[in-house]
């Protein structure tokens, strides 16, 4: 029978605490990133013009399509050497998951514009708005209710996936967890607190966008 | 003419490979009231949409005083900014209703003369009151949509449009989507709209009220215009057979 001794994670207390505080900073920083990225995407993807269309569109699949574990190591990798710039491991990281989360905030952004009654813009149209003000006053506030919970439940996974960053040996929650399991031999208590503290978070998280679900299937 | 509202001539639209509309020619004059009725998928809507240029015409001219629009000439299409200056000029009320949900009764009615108008918020205000009140419905200013009935819904649409002071009214079927028992509040406020002197096209499947409101019945069908006449001419003793035929069955549903 293994003999458990939660006991040791106190020495390794503030491994952990630095470690958090990575993850939160680059979920806060992949998802306002990712959000913009997102929003203009999703934009040009209802351009007028195709090329635009096609533009977008070929983004969000490449980034759909292939791993985000692959899109890290190729940001750090192979990127620095095509392009001919030295690239910090951070600076990769945040950029490879801002771009895979921009690609799937994209089509939520694309999805709740499209959900938006066309008679909506029609009417703002004809009180002789321009296509922007009508896109601005009428059909985003509405869409962007919409948007919230599906937003956040890729924001959700979007933390989830800064554990990834751990190969690129950027310190985050898992990469101290991995150091402080090498150091005390005691991977089985490292590895459950980690987990604890990732559910810890999320949780409450995946309460309130289901609280938000409810309210607005109520509210139309 | 002087007294010409708005004027369309040779006006053509497709969809694809269907033609919705041909080489149509219609004249509206100041304060006259149109009413365009035809079967389902006759091109009514089309047409209507056509006068403040919501669906882009393929060929022909749109006239509206001193604004001329001329399309498949080789032209470049009207700009964003035009279109939306030339639209600013008409109000249209839809079949259904198409009120902004996230935005209260007076809100929405504000919307045109803040966003469009950029009109000052107390004075938007006032008018939006105003009209409001002229619809029958200034104890529902503060209400959203979906606190509202068809026939009030309708009504705050026609003040939404009205508040853009606009030369003249379309109307897409607007009372077609209410209960038979909700209808007559709206057809009312069309109706002293009319009184008053407003230009008017209305799209109707209301046959007794397009006799008894309107100057003019115009009869689309398979997107030509078969009849345009005198509403009491045209109702009552068509030259077509197929306005016949279309208005004879009608009186048969509506008996049946
Ligand atoms: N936006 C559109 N795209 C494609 N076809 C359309 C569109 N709008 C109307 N149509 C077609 O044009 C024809 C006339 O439609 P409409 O003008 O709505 O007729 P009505 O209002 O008389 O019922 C129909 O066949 C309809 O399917
Ligand atoms: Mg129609």
């Amino acid at each position: 029978m293994y003999q458990w001794d939660f006991g040791i994670l106190w020495g390794y207390r503030w491994l952990f605490v630095n470690g958090l505080w990575v993850t939160l900073a680059f979920t806060a920083a992949i998802v306002l990133l990712g959000l913009a990225v997102g929003l203009f995407s999703g934009l040009l993807r209802l351009s007028r013009f195709a090329p635009l269309r096609w533009l977008s569109q070929a983004y969000v699949e490449v980034f759909r399509c292939t791993p985000i574990l692959v899109q890290l190591v190729w940001f750090y990798y192979a990127l620095p050497i095509l392009a001919g710039i030295e690239m910090m491991a951070t600076t990769a990281a945040v950029l490879a998951l801002s771009l895979y989360g921009g690609a799937f905030y994209s089509e939520i952004i694309r999805g709740g514009i499209n959900s938006i009654e066309a008679g909506q813009s029609e009417a703002a149209l004809a009180l002789g708005m321009t296509p922007n003000q009508a896109m601005r006053r009428i059909v985003l506030p509405q869409a962007l209710k919409r948007m919230v919970p599906p937003l956040m439940n890729q924001s959700i996974i979007q933390l989830k996936n800064t554990s990834l960053v751990s190969v690129l040996a950027v310190p985050d929650l898992l990469y101290q967890g991995q150091a402080a399991a090498h150091d005390s031999y005691r991977p089985l208590e490292i590895y459950t607190l980690i987990a604890v503290i990732y559910f810890v978070v999320l949780f409450p998280l995946t309460l309130l966008v289901g609280r938000l679900e409810r309210r607005l299937a109520r509210a139309d | 003419m002087s007294d010409t509202m708005i004027e369309v001539a040779g006006l053509q639209k497709r969809f694809g490979d269907n033609t919705v509309l041909r080489s149509i020619d219609l004249r509206v004059a100041r304060g006259e009231v149109v009413a365009l009725i035809g079967p389902s998928g006759s091109g009514k809507s089309t047409l209507l949409r056509c006068l403040n240029l919501l669906v882009v015409p393929d060929g022909g001219t749109v006239r509206m005083g001193e604004r001329r629009f001329d399309f498949g000439g080789g032209d470049a299409l009207p700009g964003t900014g035009a279109l939306a200056k030339f639209r600013a000029t008409t109000g249209m009320v839809f079949q259904q209703f198409n009120l902004f949900p996230h935005r209260t009764a007076l809100q929405n009615v504000m919307e045109g003369p803040l966003t469009v108008r950029r009109m000052a918020k107390p004075q938007a205000e006032a008018l939006a009151r105003e009209l409001l009140d002229k619809v029958g419905l200034s104890d529902k200013a503060e209400q959203y949509p979906s606190r509202l009935s068809g026939g009030q819904k309708q009504r705050v649409a026609i003040a939404r449009a009205l508040a853009m002071q606009p030369e003249m009214m379309l109307f897409d079927e607007a009372t077609s989507a209410l209960d038979p028992e909700l209808v007559g509040e709206v057809l009312g406020v069309m109706q002293s709209l009319a009184a008053e002197g407003m230009t008017m096209v209305i799209v109707t499947h209301e046959i007794a009220f397009a006799r008894e409101v309107a100057d003019r019945v115009v009869f689309l069908r398979d997107g030509v215009i078969v009849e345009d006449g005198p509403a009491r001419q045209v109702i009552d003793t068509p030259r077509q057979d197929a306005t016949r035929a279309f208005l004879s069955h009608f009186h048969r549903q509506r008996e049946g």
